[in-house]
């Protein structure tokens, strides 16, 4: 077996909340937004992750990248570890691994034309490259993803979500990077276009060795295009394993009753019976549960959830379930 | 026996840059107790139909045609005149609970303000009628979250407080114009759930505005698919889902990726949606379908009968197969 | 293939930058186009109106005084356009220094204001934290202190100039402007195109000169056209009571002051002219500023 190209250990994310009316003196609330968040990712793979709003996703995703400051853990990138390399250090990896955002026209620079945008990251790390070699560059990227070169001088107001989505691929493309992080990048986009989008990602990947970090709230979604796929909750993982395993049989509750909601597109389709979630709160981040923090919407939720938290049991070929009770549980639509 | 008709529909928009034609001669019925859901992606006039029957046009839009509910034409009322049918006979719930609540404001204010206002209650018979709705969307303890402020609540909690209000006076159309698009799965479930119950219940009839075909397929009756301010297809909702006869409609089930099904690739409908400033020529579908020719950019066709359905295509549906 | 692409360069359709759209619903808004050649009809006029004037601004036509009330009213053929005041001098010549002064003192002070407005809001929003409280603080403390008693002790303690005008009038109003700069650069930070330039390595200073400042362009255009009015206004007020500029030099507040002052006597034009000068300019930066905004922000409207 290789070595993971990306692996992460015990990250954590804290965010300081004050509240607006706090006097100076009073101390501020800290918000556990990624508590503790492991997983392996290897060269040429995708990982999905997946969660409701508020699981600490796209946090996860900006701490890997330093985009927030991680407060614990370890990002080993290559052997190195993102979190300790100096702001030198860091640019130069930062043409490797490159992000696409959800908002795909708000991540464009309303004032720049598209050329100038895919050009960016090409003044940023290749400096020494001439204008022609990199307007050439520009327009091989966009040709690749679908966009015709000659659209060069026009602005991002004037192409669609799905064009412009595309625009920011041929952005995080143009450096020929490793490792491509999508925070959300097909949910602001229609039906037709997402699957568009995400053959996209899929071609691009397989031609170019490309590794995915994917994340979505859309579980059929990262079904599609993911080898792997890591559930969170309350900014912990609950569950991780290989796509298939995942899907056909998930063990934490939570992650079953997040399958077991998506909207089937089928008339005669009939819901398997889940024991559903209790209470449809989500408890805050500033003030999570104690034990395990699935504990106030589970079924299955003893004593023993609320005084330790759960262990991650490797259930074997790395599917891992943090659950005290994942034995016990009834597995999806039995 | 028919609740709503609307015949010939057209909703246009007068801009700097020029008009647009956000919806062209719809035509749809829908009966007592029914639902119906207009699906569509963005573009595709789908919540201007409804906004034009609810009276909520931007000042910019000019909606002609005829919506009959319960025998009145309600297109184009004064709003003194809306305002009398509209919580009595219609109702609607937005994507974003947020637009309908007034943040300042108490749910009880809120709530009661509808009931004083048309049904001539009481405040005290208003809080108990209101308490009452609260309970019947399944809010826990409705006697005190009823004293709470909208942003005391979930998201969810909002969207069932939205629910409870257009329901307060027992409408007998609700339209619900992508109630669960802003909410997280396990919340959109219980939402749908509790709409289909409620509809059920009070004998409603419902509009389901939507992109998310999943949430169609379990939840309304009839189908409408819209594509470039047109009815593309119109049929009930299993017969679309099961043999879908429009070019359009084949893409857009194919399109959206399935736990329930194994396949590697999704199949992608090509091209982008149309920009209503400059339609396509033709019919509004052409650049992007596969089965179009010469023909299908120089003719829009209309909506025809076909077998249990109505189709808006110029190739007949045994070309297509 | 790379052929293909390199050879389709002349063919690269030229996009229309949110500029050029903003030029283009300018040009169609009709109240602030009339306003905008009605504007520079009256900065020519300004500029160039002295060439018809007979009379210098404090030349004191002696066959008037006296019967001013009868024999001062505008008439083409002495010479008095717009009639004389009541000391005899021409009031065109008059009303032109006052409209040239008056124009002056709004738009370099909105300019001035502008500038260090923008520059401290910048820096104040983009690097945040603790720096931004305290800058955000010092100018909270500053607009709570009463400016209009400061200028005029300014102009009691250092004497009456246009200089000591121009400083008093900009000092008050950087204020506004670096609030309205620095709320839209935190926005502007956290929008994704700002996170994707971070995210791809793009050092801070380059970022704010490529992403930020362009994007607060469009509000600091509008809100200094729509500060110039204010600045003629404050101008206006000072010099209404008196502490303003300074006699024989004159503006446009100070000649409506003096209008005021002799209306009793039946010398209307005294008071008409500068009164109308004095709305047309305020009308036509409102219009202009009004036209700004939308042009450039269309979802505002």
């Amino acid at each position: 077996m290789t070595d993971p190209i990306l692996s992460a250990r015990d990250v954590r994310v804290t965010f300081d909340i004050r509240p607006r009316s706090a006097m100076p003196w009073t101390p501020s609330q800290k918000l556990k937004a990624v508590s503790g968040v492991s997983f392996d990712l290897m060269a040429g793979q995708t990982l999905g992750i997946v969660g409701e709003s508020g699981c600490g996703k796209s946090t996860l995703a900006r701490a890997l990248i330093r985009l927030v400051p991680a407060e614990s853990g370890q990002v080993v990138w290559m052997g190195q570890n993102l979190l300790d390399l100096s702001t030198s250090d860091m640019r130069r990896v930062r043409s490797d691994i490159q992000m696409i955002f959800q908002d795909p026209l708000a991540s464009l620079n309303p004032r720049m034309t598209i050329g100038q945008i895919v050009e960016e990251p090409l003044i940023t790390h290749h400096p020494e490259m001439s204008k022609p070699d990199r307007v050439a560059r520009v327009r091989e990227t966009l040709d690749r993803v679908g966009i015709l070169p000659n659209m060069i001088n026009r602005y991002p107001h004037e192409f669609s979500g799905g064009q412009c989505q595309r625009i920011g691929i041929a952005r995080a493309l143009i450096l020929k990077p490793k490792l491509i992080i999508c925070d959300e990048p097909v949910s602001a986009l229609d039906v037709s276009i997402q699957a568009q989008v995400v053959n996209l990602l899929k071609e691009l990947q397989a031609e170019m060795g490309l590794s995915l970090i994917f994340i979505a709230h859309d579980l059929s979604i990262v079904k599609h295009i993911s080898d792997h796929v890591m559930v969170l909750y309350l900014g912990n993982m609950v569950e991780l394993s290989s796509s298939a395993d995942l899907y056909a049989t998930p063990r934490h509750p939570y992650t079953q009753t997040l399958i077991s909601s998506v909207p089937v597109a089928d008339p005669r389709y009939v819901k398997p019976e889940v024991d559903k979630i209790v209470n449809n709160d989500l408890p805050s981040p500033i003030n999570p549960p104690s034990g395990c923090v699935f504990r106030t919407r589970c079924a299955h939720a003893t004593d023993l959830c609320s005084q330790t938290k759960p262990p991650v049991d490797d259930l074997g070929q790395g599917h891992l379930v943090a659950c005290h009770h994942w034995k016990t549980v009834p597995s999806l639509g039995s | 026996m028919t609740l709503l008709s609307v015949e010939n529909l057209t909703v246009r928009f007068e801009t700097p840059d020029g008009t647009v034609n956000a919806v062209n001669d719809l035509n749809f019925t829908l009966d007592r107790g029914q639902s119906l859901a207009i699906v569509g992606e963005s573009g595709s006039g789908k919540s201007q139909t409804v906004f034009s029957i609810m009276g909520l046009l931007a000042a910019n839009g000019r909606a002609t045609g005829r919506a009959v509910l319960d025998g009145q034409d309600i297109l184009n009322l004064p709003p003194r005149a809306l305002n009398k049918i509209r919580p009595e006979k219609m109702a609607m719930v937005f994507q974003d609970p947020m637009t309908s609540l007034n943040p300042y404001m108490r749910l009880s204010d809120q709530l009661c303000e509808v009931l004083i206002h048309h049904r001539g209650m009481s405040k005290r018979d208003a809080l108990a009628a209101a308490v009452r709705m609260l309970d019947a969307v399944r809010i826990p303890e409705a006697k005190t979250r009823v004293h709470m402020y909208p942003h005391e609540l979930s998201g969810g909690m909002r969207q069932r407080v939205v629910i409870a209000m257009a329901l307060l006076c027992e409408p007998d159309l609700l339209i619900a114009d992508e109630p669960t698009t802003a909410l997280d799965v396990t919340v959109q479930e219980q939402i749908m759930d509790l709409l289909a119950s409620l509809q059920r219940d009070l004998d409603m009839a419902m509009i389901l505005i939507t992109h998310d075909l999943g949430v169609v397929a379990s939840s309304c009756r009839d189908m409408l698919v819209m594509y470039g301010g047109q009815v593309m297809e119109y049929g009930k909702t299993i017969d679309l889902f099961e043999a879908p006869s429009h070019p359009y409609t084949r893409g857009l089930l194919s399109a959206i990726p399935r736990l329930d099904q194994q396949s590697d690739s999704l199949v992608a409908i090509p091209g982008n949606p149309p920009n209503m400033m400059a339609p396509p020529s033709g019919c509004p579908f052409h650049p992007r379908c596969s089965f179009a020719d010469a023909g299908c950019s120089t003719h829009n066709p209309s909506l025809a009968p076909y077998q249990d359905r109505q189709r808006a295509c110029l190739k007949s549906a045994e070309e297509l197969s | 293939m790379q052929n293909a692409i390199l050879t389709q360069t002349e063919t690269a359709v030229r996009g229309r930058s949110q500029w050029a759209d903003a030029r283009a619903r300018f040009l169609k808004n009709k109240a602030a186009m009339v306003s905008l050649y009605l504007l520079a009809a009256l900065i020519l006029f300004a500029i160039f109106g002295g060439q018809l004037s007979r009379f210098t601004i404090d030349e004191i036509d002696w066959q008037m005084l006296g019967m001013i009330a009868e024999l001062g009213g505008p008439s083409v053929e002495n010479g008095h356009y717009f009639g004389v005041d009541e000391l005899g001098r021409d009031l065109y010549a008059r009303t032109l220094l006052g409209l040239q002064i008056s124009l002056m003192v709004g738009i370099i002070g909105a300019v001035v204001a502008a500038i260090f407005g923008t520059l401290y809001g910048a820096v104040s929003g983009y690097i945040g934290g603790q720096t931004d409280s305290i800058m955000m603080r010092t100018v909270d403390i500053l607009t709570s202190v009463p400016f209009f008693f400061i200028i005029i002790m300014l102009l009691v303690v250092f004497g009456q100039s246009i200089l000591m005008i121009f400083i008093g009038i900009g000092l008050t109003n950087w204020l506004g402007m670096a609030r309205v700069v620095r709320g839209q650069t935190l926005s502007l930070k956290n929008k994704e195109f700002v996170e994707a330039a971070r995210a791809l390595g793009v050092p801070t200073l380059t970022i704010i000169r490529r992403h930020i400042v362009p994007n607060l362009i469009g509000v600091v255009v509008v809100y200094t056209s729509l500060l110039v009015p204010q600045m003629i206004l404050l101008e206006s007020t000072i010099s209404f009571l008196g502490l303003g500029v300074q006699e024989p030099q004159t503006s446009l507040g100070l000649l409506i002051s003096e209008g005021t002052s002799t209306m009793q006597y039946g010398t209307f034009w005294q008071l008409g002219y500068p009164l109308a000068f004095f709305m047309l300019v305020l009308f036509c930066f409102y219009y202009i500023g009004d036209g700004l905004r939308d042009a450039l922000d269309p979802k505002d409207r």
